[in-house]
This record gives structure tokens, C-alpha cells and sequence, in this order.
């Protein structure tokens, strides 16, 4: 005999606020899988010629890239955050006797990825 | 106590996790809008350039596939729960092969296009 099981409405998710944005932060992983798929588009192209790899980033410019980029971003961003806030919960550092403040830990974090977005953004654009 | 992958798939969950919080959001904002909108001078993305750069450097080849195949893995350990989270823990075993399976693909395809260059 199995125990019992209390059946669970598919829908539960939708019942509370904390439940939605715990549902939206797990489909970001869509949006950051779906962007290094287009990463690997991009490298892909790449090695088609100039041709190929000039025509993908002529359709950069098309307002459906665009929306796409933007939602991507806010979706991408959630996750960043998010990412973040829960780091020092799992990423528990002590000093001597006394536990690193969480909000010191996130901090780092928040700090380390300004910086490495700026290091990037030299690299890349060549600023 | 029992054998178990899930360490393997935390592990890289957690990584393609950092990867993807860390570096995509300026990578998305400079081919989302930096670059169509010219923002930035003399089309930095130009064949090229980053043909060059990726050609000439193992370093720098690396750092593009780790970059794009780490964060398949966090989608796919993330995506697996959801799924499950959302009704269908009765097939949970296919929905497992077909994520990670999924991100086994992505990073196998990687080393082929990586290897082209």
C-alpha cells in the first residue's frame, strides 16, 4: 500500500505571488538557454563566411530582435538578481567565530558582476 | 545510502548559473542594443575582428564555449523541476533525458563549431 498523497492542482503555482515570481525565476532558465543558443547561432555563422555572418547581424537591427533582446534582458536580469540574493544562503563564510553577513556576501557578488560587465564591455566593444 | 548524478547536475546547474548571472546580461545588451542602434563606433562585432580574435586564441575559444554550454546545464536541471513542479513528475524520467539530454546536445554541437574555427 502506498501512502496517500494529497492531490496537487497543476495550477498551484498560480495561487500566490511568491508562487508566481518562483515560476517565473525557474522560466528564466528558458531565456538564458535560448540566448547562448543564439551565441552559438552567432559563432556558427562565423565559420559560414563573412557573407552568412554579416547577414545575421544586419538582422540584429529588426524591432523583433529588438523586443526578443529586451525581454530576454528583463527576464536574464531577474535571474542575475535573484541569483545573487540567494548566493549567501548557500554560500555560507565565516570569519573566526562570526558568520559574514549575508548582505556583505551579495555584495560581493553584485560588486564582482559590475566589474566584470565593464571588463567585458572594453573587451568586446573596444572602448 | 544510495548513488546518485544529482551532485554532477548541481554542480553544473550552479555553475551555468553563475556563468549566465555573471557574463550575459552585457553580452544581451550589446548585440540586443549597443550594436543595432550603433551606439558604439565602427562595428565592433564586424566579421573580422571576431573572426580573428577566435581563430587565433585557444584562451579566448574557451571562454566562448564555456560561456554558451555551462548555462545549458543550468537551464536543464531547472527546467527539468519545473516541469515536474507543474505536473508531470509521471514521466520525470523522460523529461530528465530530455533536458540534460538536451544540454549533452547543445555542448556536443558547440565542440563541432568551436572545432571549425
Amino acid at each position: 500500500m502506498s501512502p496517500y498523497h494529497r492531490p496537487i492542482p497543476n495550477t498551484w503555482w498560480l495561487k500566490r505571488k511568491p508562487y508566481i515570481l518562483f515560476m517565473i525565476r525557474e522560466l528564466t532558465s528558458v531565456f538564458v538557454a535560448g540566448y547562448c543558443i543564439f551565441l552559438l547561432v552567432l559563432v556558427y555563422k562565423l565559420t559560414q563566411g563573412a557573407d552568412a555572418y554579416g547577414n545575421f547581424m544586419a538582422a540584429l537591427k529588426s524591432p523583433s530582435s529588438v523586443a526578443l533582446h529586451l525581454i530576454t534582458l528583463a527576464f536574464v536580469l531577474y535571474h542575475t538578481i535573484t541569483w545573487f540574493n540567494l548566493t549567501p544562503k548557500i554560500l555560507v563564510l565565516y570569519r573566526g567565530e562570526d558568520r559574514i553577513p549575508q548582505g556583505l556576501v551579495a555584495g560581493a557578488f553584485y560588486t564582482g558582476w559590475v566589474v566584470i560587465s565593464v571588463i567585458i564591455a572594453w573587451l568586446v566593444l573596444g572602448v | 545510502m544510495a548513488k546518485s548524478n544529482e551532485p554532477i547536475w548541481w554542480s553544473l546547474f550552479s555553475a551555468g548559473g553563475m556563468v549566465a548571472a555573471m557574463i550575459l546580461p552585457v553580452l544581451i545588451i550589446i548585440t540586443g542594443i549597443l550594436v543595432p542602434f550603433g551606439l558604439v563606433d565602427d562595428d565592433p562585432l564586424n566579421f573580422e575582428r571576431i573572426y580573428t580574435a577566435l581563430s587565433q586564441s585557444w584562451l579566448i575559444k574557451l571562454i566562448f564555449f564555456i560561456v554558451i554550454t555551462l548555462p545549458l546545464f543550468h537551464w536543464a536541471h531547472r527546467f527539468r523541476f519545473t516541469l515536474v513542479d507543474v505536473g508531470l513528475k509521471s514521466v520525470s524520467t523522460l523529461i530528465s533525458i530530455l533536458c540534460y539530454g538536451g544540454a549533452i546536445t547543445g555542448t556536443i554541437v558547440s565542440i563541432v563549431v568551436f572545432w571549425n574555427i
